[in-house]
C-alpha cells in the first residue's frame, strides 16, 4: 500500500502497524512524536494503530530553532 | 526573579537555531545560563533524531518548543500538540506568522490558536506584535506571558520603537518577554530598561562571530538592564543641568 510519510511517498506491506513504519523512519523513538491524518497519536498507541492506503503520517522531533 | 505560570526562570532565554554543532550549543548554553532554551519541531526526515534534545537535557535547561514557521492557527495547534508529545512539556512558544517574507505575526490566527491551546491545557507564550490591544487579547484568552517583537526576526535592528514595548508592558500584568530583533547586548539591556521581564535572543548569539562570547555579553546585559530598571533612570530634560556645584568656582 502507498502512503505519505513526512510529505514523501512510502510503500509498505498491507497490514503494517504504525510501529512497523517507525522502526525504519525513527529507529530511536525518544523525543519523537507522530501525527496520523492530522491528529497526534500517543506513543503508547503506536503498536495498535494499523496503517491504511493513502494515510498521511508526520514523524517529528526537536530541532534547533528560535 | 521572573515567574511564568508559577515557575521561576532566569531572564535571558536562548534560541538554538543557527548554531553549527552540538558542542557549540553546549558552550553557548553554559555561557548564557538561560532560563529557557527554545527548539523547533521538524520532520525527522529533515533532521535526524535525538541528539539536540539529549544535549539540552544533559545541560539541565528547561526546553521550550516553538511553532516557528506555522502559517495558520490549525498548523500551529497541531505542531504544539506534536511538541507536547515529543518533549513531554505543555509549554509552547506560539508563533503564527502571516507570511514567509516579513515573518510578522498573524495576530488574528495567533489569538485563535492561543485560545485553543489554553483550552487544551497548554501554557502559551505567544510571539506577537508590539501592540497593547493584541497583548490584552492574548492575556484575556489565558496566555501566561506575551512576547512582543523589537524588530523583525533575524533583522538585528534592535527595538525599532521603544514606545510599543512600553505600551505592551503597561497593558498587561503577565510577564513581557522581548522576542526578535535583538542584534547586540546593549539592545537586550534596553529591553529590560523598558520594563521587559526577559529577553529571548537567537540569531544575535547563534550567528555572532563568537557565539559563546556574545552569549555571555547578553547574560550580563540582561542583568544590567534589569538592575537599571529597578534603580530608576533619571527623567530626560530639555536643557543641561550641571552635576558639579556652581558656587565656589575659581576666579568668580
Amino acid at each position: 500500500m502507498r502512503l505519505s510519510v513526512n510529505g514523501r511517498p512510502h510503500e509498505l506491506p498491507e497490514g503494517t502497524a504504525l510501529t512497523g513504519l517507525l522502526e525504519t523512519v525513527a529507529p530511536d523513538p525518544r523525543g519523537v512524536a507522530v501525527a496520523l491524518n492530522g491528529s497526534v497519536v500517543r506513543a503508547a498507541e503506536w503498536p495498535a494503530i494499523p496503517l491504511r492506503e493513502g494515510d498521511l503520517v508526520e514523524v517529528v522531533t526537536a530541532h534547533q530553532g528560535g | 526573579m521572573l515567574e511564568v505560570a508559577g515557575v521561576q526562570l532566569a531572564p535571558l532565554w536562548l534560541g538554538t537555531g543557527g548554531l553549527t554543532s552540538l558542542e557549540t550549543v553546549r558552550r553557548v548554553v553554559e555561557a548564557a545560563r538561560p532560563g529557557l532554551v527554545t527548539v523547533s519541531v521538524r520532520r525527522t526526515s529533515d533532521t535526524g533524531t535525538g541528539s539536540l534534545l539529549a544535549t539540552l537535557r544533559d545541560l539541565g535547561v528547561q526546553v521550550l518548543p516553538n511553532t516557528a514557521g506555522c502559517l495558520g492557527a490549525q498548523e500551529a495547534v497541531l505542531t504544539a500538540e506534536l511538541a507536547r508529545e515529543a518533549l513531554g512539556t505543555d509549554w509552547v512558544k506560539l508563533e503564527v506568522i502571516g507570511d514567509e517574507v516579513s515573518l510578522l505575526p498573524d495576530v488574528v490566527e495567533l489569538v485563535e490558536a492561543a485560545e485553543t491551546l489554553v483550552a487544551r491545557g497548554f501554557t502559551v507564550l505567544p510571539y506577537t506584535t508590539g501592540d497593547p490591544v493584541v497583548a490584552r487579547r492574548l492575556v484575556d484568552v489565558g496566555c501566561a506571558a506575551v512576547m512582543p517583537l523589537g524588530s523583525p526576526i533575524g533583522s538585528g535592528r534592535g527595538i525599532a520603537d521603544p514606545h510599543t514595548i512600553e505600551a505592551v508592558r503597561a497593558a498587561v500584568d503577565v510577564p513581557v518577554v522581548l522576542d526578535a530583533g535583538i542584534g547586540t547586548a546593549s539592545e537586550a539591556a534596553h529591553a529590560m530598561e523598558l520594563g521587559c521581564d526577559a529577553v529571548l535572543v537567537a540569531t544575535a548569539v547563534t550567528r555572532a562571530e563568537d557565539p559563546v562570547a556574545m552569549a555571555r555579553a547578553m547574560s550580563l546585559a540582561v542583568e544590567s538592564g534589569q538592575l537599571a530598571r529597578r534603580a530608576g533612570r533619571i527623567p530626560r530634560r530639555e536643557t543641561a543641568r550641571a552635576s558639579s556645584p556652581m558656587r565656589g568656582r575659581v576666579g568668580r
